[in-house]
């Protein structure tokens, strides 16, 4: 097998590409989609401050090294999420890839920083973990990126994701989620923009990204998320993919380009009006007290709990 | 050859040689959810593993919130 550029040895055959590539010309491959998505959806312009999601994954750990090699003032986040040794493992990752590269990590320990964890909000709330975990992530990088003074928060999330959440959101006709489903959400409501420039790589392609630059990341899955249904949803799509090449990409990239403007009409009301200030945290919401603080409140009050595999609903 | 699987973590006996492409269709898995690394190098669905080669088959799927 041979590089398609150079000729050279390949280490990486990418079909949905019909392409292979060397070490050399997969990392120039890479660069080169981040970049067309960051320019196609102005996600960052010139002197923005960064302030990048990361967890101590492959497709966070792949994002920063990118935005950094690119120049851009990048900072990272990271949320100890408290599930026990996945967290503890995912800390370690986010730090070494810090410190290798003299980056500036900020972090936030839910436990010791906000008198809760992950496993304890599920449970105290009954929501799924992954619920709470989202929930908790988007206020606490929407108030750092606020209280930071940063203009765009970047996030992981790559074709495979965003594939996923598409598929799901077309298999309940919610053409609400499916109208906001682009990759760069201009800032509103205080909000820092929010933009993911991975949108045009695979999962595989953000690990061996990750492999070739030596990047040592968190490799388990999350235990809470053994088996949940965005799992089931990427599964179907590889399978359609290994069949037929090109299917992921097809059907993202072909919906942002000639679909979603035909959901934006069904977006509730974007406007002030039905917004007003928490109560505790003085965030924008839609009640009284806003959906993390809820959550939180009750989370502190329930005893805490060890990680243990969710159980799931047939 | 040993092969190191991932979630949960062990390591099997495969006998080679072998081509990734074809240990990853006995092993049940989808080509697009795992990357073949022998040593630290990565390695291509073409490329023959010798019967002595230690492998890790790391999936590449994440889930959950982000």
């Amino acid at each position: 097998m041979k590089c398609r550029v150079c000729r050279g040895p390949a280490v990486i055959d990418l079909p949905r590409h019909n392409a292979n590539f060397c070490p050399e010309h997969f990392l120039a491959f890479t660069r080169r989609q981040v970049v067309r998505a960051i320019e196609d959806f102005e996600m960052i312009a010139p002197g923005d401050r960064v302030l990048v999601a990361v967890s101590g994954g492959k497709d966070s750990l792949a994002l920063w090294d990118l935005l950094l090699e690119h120049g851009y003032a990048a900072d990272g986040l990271h949320l100890g999420l408290g599930i026990g040794d996945y967290s503890d493992q995912s800390t370690r990752c986010a730090r070494a890839f810090a410190d290798d590269r003299g980056a500036t990590l900020l972090e936030i320990d839910l436990r010791a920083d906000r008198g809760f964890d992950v496993p304890t909000a599920a449970a105290a709330t009954g929501r799924p973990p992954c619920s709470a975990c989202g929930l908790s992530k988007r206020h606490l990088f929407d108030e750092a990126a606020r209280d930071g003074g940063y203009d765009v928060v970047a996030t992981g999330h790559n074709l495979d994701d965003e594939a996923a959440v598409l598929f799901g959101n077309t298999l309940t006709w919610n053409t609400e989620y499916l109208g906001r489903q682009v990759p760069a959400l201009p800032a509103r409501h205080g909000f820092a923009r929010k933009v993911k420039p991975l949108v045009r790589l695979t999962e595989r392609e953000t690990a061996a990204w990750c492999v070739l630059r030596r990047i040592d990341y968190q490799v388990e899955e999350c235990p809470l998320a053994a088996g949940n249904r965005h799992l089931g949803y990427k599964e179907v799509l590889n399978t359609l993919e290994a069949r037929s090449p090109g299917t992921k990409a097809a059907f993202y990239l072909g919906f942002l380009d000639r679909a979603v403007a035909r959901f934006r009409s069904d977006i509730a009301s974007d406007s002030d009006g039905g917004l007003q200030t928490c109560n505790r945290c003085g965030s924008a919401t839609t009640n009284e007290t806003c959906a993390f603080c809820s959550v939180v409140e009750r989370a502190r009050a329930h005893q805490p709990v060890p990680v243990s595999a969710p159980r799931r609903r047939r | 050859m040993k092969v190191l699987l991932r979630n949960p973590r062990r390591e099997i006996d495969v006998p080679g040689p072998i081509r990734v492409h074809a240990l990853i269709a006995r092993l049940e898995l989808n080509r697009e959810s795992v990357l073949v690394i022998r040593g630290d190098a990565l390695v291509p669905g073409d490329a023959l593993l010798a019967d002595d080669d230690v492998v890790e088959v790391r999936p590449v799927i994440s889930g959950g919130a982000r």
